[in-house]
């Protein structure tokens, strides 16, 4: 492949203090080829990009693009080569329109020229965009869109897309797919992040693996099986979890009767009569593509909005009045679905991060005060029950890898053993090894006679651990099937807006 | 030229009121859109004030004192800049030190201006529109700071809206690490906003000097800083809003004393409130509006921006 190689790294090492984020990595893309990076958290992908990208300088390692050495100093001189990267976490512009971020990214002016071309690429590829919408009103999906649309007027070369299809329906994937298909038969080559491995066997040409900052193999993704790729990320099988059949349902802990919440602003869902029961024993799952209502619905469960009437009911009280605090000392806990200021404060520590949601359900006061010694205990059992890969419960929030953070909050509140957990996006950003882990805690948590609610928008995630399933469409909630009755299509149809499926095998 | 009406002299009066409030606003408002949070509005302003008027005392040239006024605050912006973005030291607390030290500095180097004489600025009538009745007077026969400060609104709110450089302004003070991801350099773009906001606080310390009083006096801004730093989130980092804002602010202050001085019964501690109370009732009304906030507030504003990844 060396002769028509687009680009070309070698012996790429990056060491950050206390850690070889890359230890001579090479990796290699040719012209049209769609190529996986693959890897568990902190294996070293996304210091590998950046590097690529020109955002972070190597300490040592060479760059061949088309042939050339170059040195790639900063991003606009991967963009002036023809690299073109879409970002997981979107670097848009909340307070700009979509042609402002656009020309923000391509150092062009946003004039009407500018926005004939978006119109251009959307209706090509496939990307339905409105140029002068304010970024603050559009869902995840279209945030993404703006990414790629940006991108490919660029007429890369190279494409790399980090984690792009975490945020999407079945449907969007496929028609993504599609896009990225039709760009590389243009012969622009795709570099693809991602930890879904039938996505990677489906889409992508070949593979690189990462393991501790090194590279473990180079796979044909075909020619493997999910399995086998996930065995080279971790260095050992996992057990991914498997559905425990048919558990005996207890009482319905948390019951949503008529939830209606008509929201005041124009970036909120409003909820329309949403009624749900969850009994002891079960985990339910909620999909739904990102923006219908995810966010409301777990805040008006966990009490950060407070709802009127009897509309949610928890352990047989109703509670809509109820504080979050009241609510947590009564049994419910909820993880919302941003890991960073949301669950977490970023700047305190991780014990400082339990005692925040631990206090109402665990002693981790003395005579009033804090206990710094049981908040420590508190937060070490999280970090070794779910093996959360930081430096102690001294450690700050924002400094945890989004995985390994991600399992402390979600290990969190699993450790309070709560009635009811409500949790949003539970393995989003996590690798294979940890969302096993995850899901595995929710079924035991599920097991031993809790309630739990899985709100996600990754639908393999819910068929693979719930037990009944339903979906969330422009702030209702459809009817909810046993998860063995319907497939991901179907539930594809719910995510759409069918509220019930009119023949269920 | 016929004698201007007494209507036309309170009118003239609000428009000295205004001016410098619309030049220290509409630079806070350039720094704060590029997310940084100066409160040393006041003492940039003392510094502007009392460098020009010694330039003006010494040198004789009202130009090159102008001149020096923005370099006054632009030094004070410089040291800012150098405490907060180089060495990211906290804003508030900076911005807060700022203005002590330029009372202070302004009050040192002033110890020897006071009371000496300045005439002001001259009057500028611009040919034939001057000579028009009412509005002649009104709009037409002004020092070059006035007109200024009218060319900057519009000027400002282009840069803003239609400019690259406004565009990268916008996006830094929204989002510094989407910013830097894109390659665009956030502490430069943010050194030249701060130094914009020094430009004009100087600028408008220098009017309050060179042209308002004329004449040095002790911390003689009098709190015109911090109400130029309210206006600035109360128009809701719109360069329109604020000029509107410093106007009604500058009128109901000439009201109230006009007020005052034809007795109406009223405790005047009440009306010395006025221009206050009815500024920020007007101004909350505007920010009300939750599309306007999202789409203008600085998202960033205050946050000491890392480097790092």
């Amino acid at each position: 492949m060396a002769g028509s190689s687009l680009v070309t790294m070698q012996n790429i090492t990056k060491a950050y203090p206390g850690v070889l984020a890359n230890d001579a990595v090479h990796f290699d893309i040719g012209h049209g080829e769609i190529h996986a990076l693959l890897g568990e958290n902190g294996a070293g992908k996304s210091t590998l990009v950046k590097v690529l990208y020109g955002l972070l300088q190597p300490d040592s390692g060479s760059v061949t693009w088309q042939g050339q050495a170059v040195k790639l100093s900063s991003p606009s001189v991967a963009r002036s080569l023809g690299i073109a990267m879409v970002f997981q976490h979107f670097s848009l512009f909340e307070s700009l329109t979509v042609v402002e971020n656009i020309a923000m990214g391509m150092a062009v002016p946003a004039t009407d020229n500018l926005r004939k071309r978006i119109i251009e690429v959307s209706n090509r590829y496939g990307l339905p965009l409105e140029p002068n919408r304010d970024v603050f009103t559009l869902s995840v999906g279209e945030r993404q869109r703006i990414e790629i649309i940006r991108c490919l007027l660029q007429n890369p070369k190279l494409l790399i897309m980090d984690e792009p299809t975490s945020v999407l329906t079945p449907q969007e994937v496929q028609d993504l797919f599609v896009t990225l298909k039709r760009l590389a038969s243009e012969g622009v080559s795709i570099l693809y992040i991602s930890h879904k491995l039938d996505e990677i066997r489906e889409l992508c040409d070949a593979a690189t693996i990462l393991r501790g900052g090194k590279n473990v193999a180079t796979a044909n993704p075909k020619e493997e099986s999910a399995q086998s790729l996930a065995a080279l990320m971790i260095g050992e099988d996992i057990q991914p979890a498997i559905r425990t059949n048919q558990v005996k349902l207890g009482e319905p802990l948390l019951a949503l009767n008529q939830l209606t919440i008509t929201s005041k602003s124009v970036q909120n869902m409003s909820l329309r009569d949403i009624n749900l029961k969850v009994h002891a024993g079960e985990i339910v799952g909620i999909a739904g593509v990102a923006g219908n209502g995810q966010d409301e619905l777990l805040s008006a469960i966990a009490g950060e909005t407070r709802s009127s009437g009897e509309m949610i009911w928890l352990k047989g009280e109703f509670v809509s009045y109820w504080s979050v605090g009241s609510r947590r000392q009564a049994g419910l806990c909820a993880v919302p679905e941003e890991r960073l200021g949301h669950a977490a404060v970023p700047s305190m520590s991780l014990s400082e991060n339990a005692f925040l949601t631990g206090f109402h359900r665990q002693k981790l006061r003395t005579a009033g005060l804090v206990s710094a010694g049981r908040c420590k205990k508190a937060a070490n059992a999280v970090i070794d029950e779910f093996d959360v890969q930081c430096h102690g419960p001294h450690s700050a929030a924002s400094s945890l890898s989004g995985g390994n953070l991600q399992k402390f909050v979600v290990g969190r509140e699993i450790l309070q053993a709560p009635d009811v957990l409500v949790v949003s996006q539970p393995t989003w950003g996590v690798d294979a090894g940890a969302a096993a882990a995850i899901h595995k805690a929710l079924q035991g948590l599920a097991k031993n006679g809790a309630a739990v609610l899985v709100i996600s928008q990754d639908l393999d995630e819910l068929i693979a651990i719930t037990d009944r399933i339903g979906a969330l469409c422009a702030g209702r909630l459809s009817k909810l099937y046993a998860t063995t009755d319907v497939d991901a299509q179907q539930v594809g149809q719910l995510m759409g807006g069918t509220h019930s499926l009119e023949v269920v095998a | 030229m016929s004698d201007p009406s007494t209507s036309v002299l309170i009118a003239l009066t609000v428009i000295t009121a205004a001016t410098p409030l619309v030049f220290a606003a509409i630079g806070e408002l350039i720094t704060e859109r590029s997310g940084v949070l100066n409160l040393g509005v006041e003492g940039m302003m003392l510094v502007g004030a009392v460098s020009s008027f010694l330039c003006v005392h010494v040198y004789g040239s009202a130009p090159l004192a102008l001149l020096v006024g923005m370099a006054g605050g632009m030094v004070m912006a410089l040291l800012f800049g150098f405490l907060t973005l180089s060495l990211q030291a906290s804003q508030v607390a900076t911005g807060l030190a700022l203005t002590i030290f330029g009372t202070g500095l302004s009050a040192l180097v002033g110890q020897s201006l006071i009371g000496v004489a300045y005439g002001g600025l001259p009057k500028l009538h611009i040919p034939v529109l001057s000579e028009l009745p009412t509005v002649g007077p009104l709009l037409f026969q002004h020092d070059v700071l006035v007109y200024a400060s009218w060319l900057l609104i519009p000027a400002v709110s282009i840069f803003l809206k239609r400019s690259r450089a406004g565009l990268v302004l916008r996006a830094v003070g929204d989002s510094h690490d989407s910013a830097h991801a894109l390659g665009y350099r956030v502490i430069r773009v943010r050194y030249f906003a701060t130094l914009f906001g020094g430009a004009c606080s100087g600028l408008a310390g220098a009017y309050l000097s060179m042209a308002y009083a004329p004449m040095w006096v002790e911390n003689m801004t009098a709190g015109r800083g911090w109400i130029a730093l309210a206006l600035v989130v109360f128009a809701v980092w719109q360069p329109g809003w604020v000029l509107f804002g410093a106007y009604l602010f500058g009128g109901i202050t000439i009201l109230q004393l006009h007020g005052q001085g034809i007795g109406i019964n009223v405790p005047s501690q009440l009306m010395s409130m006025l221009p206050y109370v009815t500024t920020i009732i007007v101004l909350v009304l505007i920010s009300l509006n939750q599309g306007r906030v999202r789409r203008n507030a600085p998202a960033a504003i205050g946050q000491a921006f890392h480097p790092t990844t």
